[in-house]
């Protein structure tokens, strides 16, 4: 047939082999019922693996907010941007991965803690603007924000000496400088 | 509260009695009903239900298709109140969602389907996710405990907003009166704008009887309760100027029109593009009858069971437009070697479509019909020239296509019935003007191919989710829909069988449905894979069924039975001209299959085609 004289042209296969990487987006939502329900089902049904999210309240009473975490190549995420926007309760998704940004997790670990050792505890989590926030006679909970590299930090030292429990929020995310995703939905 | 039923203040009297004697329940009942429809009873409290017959009104709804259960009872105790309302008692809530799916497909307007809590709304949600994958505007009403009585495992509970979350546009649970109004304005806004798809409301049965004086709010309320769904109508003027110089420079240019052209009515802007470009023109499932298959640039149906001519073409194009269809799998085959020397035009409403199953050149974002109507001034017309070569190779392609995969004469081998005979005379003794609703299977494919189209909405078909039984209850709703057309449902042995019960429906509505049986005593298209693709290894693809005709006697549904070509006719014009629902019964060949076939995994220039085909005309 005549298109044998013309080169042929790439695959119409979708690339799908960019860099594997996590990505952070800032999903500002319609404070309605089950919206959280909506994106969870929205992401699981569509083959997209969260690692984190977290969900609160904005300024105004009837906008969520919600940070989620995904790892995929950029046209994985794009299509996950994508099909969040088809949920009706979404109002803006941003990808702030490459954006200035600051991104923070809490978190609490309670440690074993001796008469011995307890100076030592408090010395590092001090190196690490964390505080000690309970004491009890064998244990403490110690509380530090962060990025999450510094949070593993921390974690990985007070690993030495026994962690009892740990509970970390998972990544807030804010762009930085004047520009607001809040008031971009704001028509 | 109390307020004033119908339209302005009636002034009533209340001294009319019933003719007595000792009246039964049922006779007090009918009188009260009587008295509220003459506007005899001016005064009664105004209740959630009514608000939701109220909203179904303002939005134009005639017909629903539904049947009652425990929990919705409220709304059928006002539904007397409401006699323009009709209501169509299904035997199932399967075909109640199917039945408002083909008036949805058949009219273009919201369809409306309901059933109660529980095993009512499971029911109802095969039709719903139907509906979901081939974005039918449906809004589904379901009935739910008392608000007091959820996640209590109340009898007849279960989380039916939870089940159609993601199978639904949106989903709502109203389990306040106050809400009903703003809900249902929401709800048809969204099924039927942008992208359609099916709403669900879940209203629990305290919210039906609240008292409520919440009023309908306007379109602007609607839109401003809606802020995050705005679709976009328009194309960017800058992708369409892009895609002028795409068309422009062109050699082999194929338009695939999809159901989008439907959706958004845009037939006549598709076939002004096709002749001003001269771009022939292929349809997906759902994009049959987007053009008239007598025009000469319809080149024809693509796919899996699509033409070969028609994939030949799309796997030499050097540039494909994509109007409303979103390159599903049994349009494209393997995406790597999917129309390898083409440039790709994408237009569709929904962006999440663009980059989803293949990658696009040139993406645009909009209502294709206004899309259309925007681009058509920036394209320079093609005259008949610059395409002669290319329409000659056109022409001769599909010459050598259709002669290998047509029974003409109306036989298979051995003389057995041939389906797409049949099907191409269901065609063409209704002029190619009925609605064909075809089910899913090889009667799918057939219907697809070979009955012939000419019109918008004269094909209906589950084509995303593929849904056995549809036929006949869809068929149902687009008969209801479209009256003025003849309505055929297009239905193998199998398919029937699922959804069989609706022929009571039928017939307790006087719905004109005419049923064409294509009856191999297979399950067809599970016998053709077993025989392709699985080596002959037959397995539960052989069917008994009832004898159809003393079936359709026992319904009391005219019927007819043919088994040699030469009876088709006369069966079909025998059942064209019954008065009610007819079915005609065609025992057609058992093992014949529908070719070409594109197996799953292979590409479009991979087709299967009939070893050995004589053509015999």
């Amino acid at each position: 047939m005549s298109g044998d004289t013309i080169a042929a042209r790439p695959a119409r296969a979708l690339p799908g082999s960019g860099e594997h990487r996590r990505h952070v987006l800032v999903a500002v939502v319609q404070n309605r019922t089950g919206v959280l329900n909506r994106v969870a089902s929205l992401m699981r049904a569509r083959n997209f693996n969260i690692e984190s999210l977290s969900v609160s309240h904005t300024d105004s009473d009837d906008v969520s907010r919600m940070t989620i975490t995904i790892h995929g190549d950029e046209f994985h995420v794009e299509q996950a941007i994508k099909q969040l926007y088809r949920l009706i309760d979404v109002l803006k998704v941003q990808d702030v991965t490459d954006e200035p940004s600051v991104q923070h997790e809490l978190a609490l670990v309670k440690v074993r803690a001796t008469d011995r050792n307890r100076g030592e505890i408090v010395s590092i989590v001090e190196m690490y603007r964390g505080r000690v926030v309970d004491l009890a006679p064998d244990a403490a909970i110690v509380e530090v924000t962060g990025t999450e590299a510094e949070v593993d930090a921390l974690i990985a030292l007070l690993r030495g000496f026994g962690i009892k429990e740990l509970v970390r929020t998972g990544a807030v995310v804010m762009a930085r400088g004047s520009a607001s995703i809040e008031e971009a939905t704001k028509r | 509260m109390t307020v004033t039923k119908g339209e302005g203040a009636r002034s009533g009297t209340h001294s009319h009695v019933p003719d007595a004697g000792t009246p039964t329940a049922e006779a007090i009942e009918k009188a009260r009903r009587d008295m509220l429809h003459q506007g005899r009873i001016e005064k009664r409290t105004r209740i959630g239900a009514d608000v939701v017959c109220e909203a179904l009104l303002r939005q134009g709804v005639d017909v629903i298709f539904g049947y009652p259960g425990g929990v919705i009872l409220p709304l059928y105790d006002v539904f007397g109140d409401y006699p323009e309302l009709r209501h169509v008692l299904v035997r199932h809530e399967q075909g109640a969602a199917h039945a408002a799916d083909g008036y949805a497909r058949s009219t273009g307007r919201v369809g409306v389907c309901l059933g109660t809590s529980g095993p009512g709304a499971t029911n109802l949600v095969t039709g719903i996710a139907t509906a979901q994958l081939d974005s039918i505007p449906m809004v589904a009403i379901t009935g739910n405990v008392p608000g007091a009585l959820i996640g209590k495992d109340a009898f007849q509970e279960i989380d039916i907003t939870g089940i159609t979350l993601p199978m639904t546009k949106h989903n709502y649970l109203v389990r306040s009166a106050d809400d009903i109004a703003a809900v249902f304005a929401e709800a048809f806004h969204i099924a039927r704008s942008g992208r359609p798809g099916p709403v669900h409301i879940d209203l629990t049965k305290d919210a039906l009887q609240g008292e409520t004086r919440a009023e309908h709010p306007d379109q602007e309320e609607v839109l401003a309760r809606l802020p995050g769904f705005r679709p976009t109508l328009d194309g960017h003027p800058r992708q369409l100027k892009t895609v002028a110089h795409e068309i422009a420079k062109a050699k082999r240019p194929v338009i695939l029109a999809g159901h989008g052209i439907l959706i958004a009515e845009a037939w006549d802007e598709l076939r002004e593009l096709a002749e001003k470009a001269r771009i022939p023109v292929a349809w997906s499932l759902l994009g049959i009858g987007a053009m008239d298959e007598d025009h000469p640039l319809a080149y024809g149906y693509m796919g899996m069971h699509g033409w070969k001519h028609v994939n030949r073409a799309i796997q030499s194009a050097d540039l494909i437009i994509a109007l409303g269809m979103r390159f599903d799998d049994r349009v494209t085959g393997n995406v790597k070697t999917y129309a390898p020397h083409a440039r790709i035009v994408h237009v569709d409403i929904d962006p999440a479509e663009i980059g989803k199953n293949v990658a696009v050149d040139v993406p645009v974002v909009g209502d294709v019909r206004r899309v259309l109507a925007a681009l058509l001034p920036l394209v320079a017309p093609v005259d008949h020239e610059a395409r002669a070569s290319y329409m000659e190779q056109l022409a001769e392609w599909r010459r050598d296509s259709e002669a290998s995969s047509w029974h003409g004469s109306g036989t298979w081998r051995n003389g057995l019935l041939s389906a797409d005979y049949v099907v191409e005379r269901i065609g063409a003794l209704n002029d190619h003007d009925a609605t064909m609703v075809a089910d899913v299977g090889q009667n799918q494919m057939w219907t697809a191919r070979y009955a012939g189209y000419r019109r918008p909405h004269s094909h209906l078909s589950s084509g995303g989710l593929g849904t056995m039984g549809y036929s006949m209850p869809a068929a149902m709703g687009a008969a209801l829909g479209r009256p003025d057309k003849k309505t055929w449902a297009i239905v193998g042995d199998g398919g029937f069988q699922m959804t069989i019960q609706e022929l009571a429906t039928l017939v307790q509505d006087d719905i004109p449905v005419k049923i064409a049986l294509l009856d191999n005593h297979k399950l067809g298209m599970i016998r053709q894979w077993q025989e392709l693709v699985y080596a002959n290894n037959y397995h539960s693809s052989d069917m008994v069924g009832p004898d159809y005709l003393k079936l359709a006697e026992a319904y009391g549904i005219p019927a007819w039975k043919a088994t040699r070509p030469e009876e088709v006719d006369d069966a079909i014009l025998a059942a064209n001209a019954a008065d009610g629902p007819a079915l005609v019964w065609f025992e057609i060949a058992s093992e014949q299959n529908v070719f070409p076939m594109m197996p799953a995994g292979k590409g479009l220039s991979d087709l299967l085609e009939e070893p050995g085909l004589e053509v015999d005309e």
